[in-house]
């Protein structure tokens, strides 16, 4: 099923024609409404009407999460504070989170774009639909909760946490689909057998999931222990949440809503923009967003857009899985950690030295994240309760800048192994498998 | 009487205990007493040596972190009933002990303790 046929399977012809007339009303709108714009645009010696179709996006400035952290909090926001109805935040670096303001009628776009995501996965108004991504700042509960509900099919609102009692429901409102991370598909599956009850005990059909890296192998595993269909949908709190992108049937690759979000592929070095089939950094450009709309904004994700036409009948262009990331960003559980974080937190306390390892693991089917630091010499004490409260005060400040639980090893000083030029602070063991 | 003992840090890491015996063995320093409290990813190893300025030196420049603590050790007869009696002592006067650990050689125990007042523990067992 095609939510809007008129716009999914618009031509590229006519879709071209949409997105140049919509970027000419965006350049305009951020040149008059956000200085941010306006000044880096001046300082290129560009104005509104220099940009005459949507081919011309390349002689625009780039938008970066730097530029939003160095705007916090209402920086780049357009539309006048009275016109936003909802903000949501993303986790910040080094304390600033993201913060992204919405119009009522950004509202509505980001629930057209879900439900476009939700039907082409096969959720219909007779399904009872599970949301298990956490409600809050974060953009995956709420947007996922108002995609359904225009949709119309009943939304359950379980957000995340207490697992036995989300099974509990799964199975006896006959709950139909699931929006949540893979990560948290696979827990689910685990809980499920722990509580004795089968796949065939539930009525799971479709989990559409997101927020964070999944491979194929993941995809099996919790389609085979769920007995549902899985199906990728790919969004950014920058640019509006979950419904950027999302799967058909086909699943090869993720249709774009290029309507509303336009996609470009640059190389991250020479920021030269790419063809189609070509790998390298993911760009967005918000082309109908009132509240913070974003010119090519770097998603810092790696990965290729296709324009050959789908069998699924949708002619717009598809993005491949993401490859990886061009800066040094980690997602552990859907959020996203840098070691920069990790960085200023050790920095701020005298009994670490400045060396520290990031080990990701996924155990069952959790990710991890063990955090290694060196006891500076001086700080070191014979009385075992001071140095376990010394570890205890590095996991609460990792876990309020975070956001999520680190596991602390305390390492003996000079056991880190230390590199001349860029050290390695990370080992990822997840997707070795 | 309140002698010195050296405390290491160590990381849960098989043969790390063993780097410690080495070094104490190359430099001629004899290990009198020794134990070892751990967690789930490291451990104090706490040391009575013959030469310890000498250890903490050596251990320094292996880049140990290395400590010194004060901690009293009592000779009684390695007899049951002795440790008990010490120990009264202690209780009676409110003395708290963190750890402590003995040895034995022959009809003489020596225990190790680290009590939070180091001072008034030596005073007690003193008298």
């Amino acid at each position: 099923m095609i939510w809007n046929p008129a716009k999914e399977c618009m031509s590229r012809d006519e879709m071209h024609a949409l997105q140049s007339k919509r970027l000419q009303k965006l350049v305009n709108y951020v040149y008059h409404n956000t200085p941010f714009y306006r000044n880096k645009m001046q300082a290129m010696d560009i104005s509104p009407e220099d940009i005459k179709s949507i081919d011309d996006i390349v002689k625009l400035p780039f938008t970066t999460k730097q530029d939003l952290r160095d705007n916090y909090p209402y920086g780049l926001q357009a539309a006048p504070s009275s016109e936003i109805v909802r903000v949501h935040a993303s986790s910040g670096t080094t304390g600033n989170p993201t913060i992204v303001g919405y119009t009522r009628k950004d509202l509505a776009v980001w629930s057209e774009v879900m439900a476009r995501a939700l039907t082409s996965f096969g959720v219909t108004r007779d399904d009872t639909f599970s949301v298990s991504y956490g409600y809050g700042l974060f953009t995956g509960g709420l947007g996922a909760h108002y995609g359904v509900e225009n949709l119309g099919a009943t939304v359950i609102p379980t957000s995340t946490g207490n697992t036995e009692k989300h099974i509990r429901l799964i199975r006896d409102l006959k709950i139909s689909g699931i929006a949540c991370t893979p990560s948290y598909a696979l827990y689910l599956a685990e809980t499920l057998e722990k509580m004795g009850i089968s796949k065939d005990d539930i009525n799971l059909r479709i989990g559409a999931f997101g927020a964070e890296p999944w491979t194929e192998n993941m995809r099996k595993e919790i389609e085979q222990r769920l007995g549902l269909k899985g199906y990728n949908l790919y969004g950014l709190s920058e640019i509006v949440g979950p419904g950027v992108s999302y799967e058909c049937s086909e699943q090869n690759g993720s249709h774009v809503n290029e309507d509303h979000y336009y996609p470009e592929i640059i190389d991250p070095d020479t920021l030269e923009q790419l063809p189609y089939g070509t790998t390298g950094e993911l760009v967005f450009t918000t082309l109908t967003k009132e509240g913070m709309p974003l010119l090519r904004y770097r998603t810092k994700d790696l990965c290729t857009l296709y324009d050959e036409e789908c069998a699924c009948g949708r002619k717009s262009v598809r993005m491949g899985r993401i490859v990886g990331r061009s800066d040094d960003m980690l997602i552990i559980r859907g959020i996203n950690v840098f070691p920069s974080q990790v960085e200023s937190v050790i920095l701020e306390m005298n009994e670490f030295e400045p060396q520290y390892l990031l080990v990701v693991e996924r155990k069952g089917n959790l990710d991890t994240l063990q955090v290694q630091v060196e006891v500076r010499k001086d700080f070191f004490s014979d009385d075992i309760g001071r140095m376990l409260a010394m570890k205890k005060r590095l996991a609460d400040k990792l876990k309020s800048v975070l956001s999520i639980a680190a596991d602390i090893k305390l390492m003996e000083p000079n056991s880190i192994a230390r590199s001349e030029g860029k050290s390695k602070r990370v080992i990822d063991n997840r997707m070795l498998k | 009487m309140i002698i010195k003992q050296l405390s290491i840090f160590l990381e849960n890491r098989s043969g790390r205990i063993n780097e410690v015996a080495k070094i104490m063995s190359q430099n001629d320093i004899n290990m009198r007493a020794f134990s070892m409290a751990e967690t789930s990813d490291f451990g104090i190893l706490r040391l009575i040596v013959s030469n310890t300025d000498k250890a903490e030196e050596v251990l320094r420049a292996a880049n140990f972190a290395v400590m010194l603590t004060d901690v009293v050790c009592v000779e009684c007869p390695n007899v049951s009933g002795a440790l008990a009696q010490v120990l009264d002592r202690l209780t009676e006067q409110g003395v708290f002990i963190e750890y402590m650990y003995a040895f034995a050689e022959g009809p003489v125990a020596n225990v190790i303790i680290r009590p939070t007042d180091v001072n008034l523990c030596e005073q007690i067992l003193a008298e």
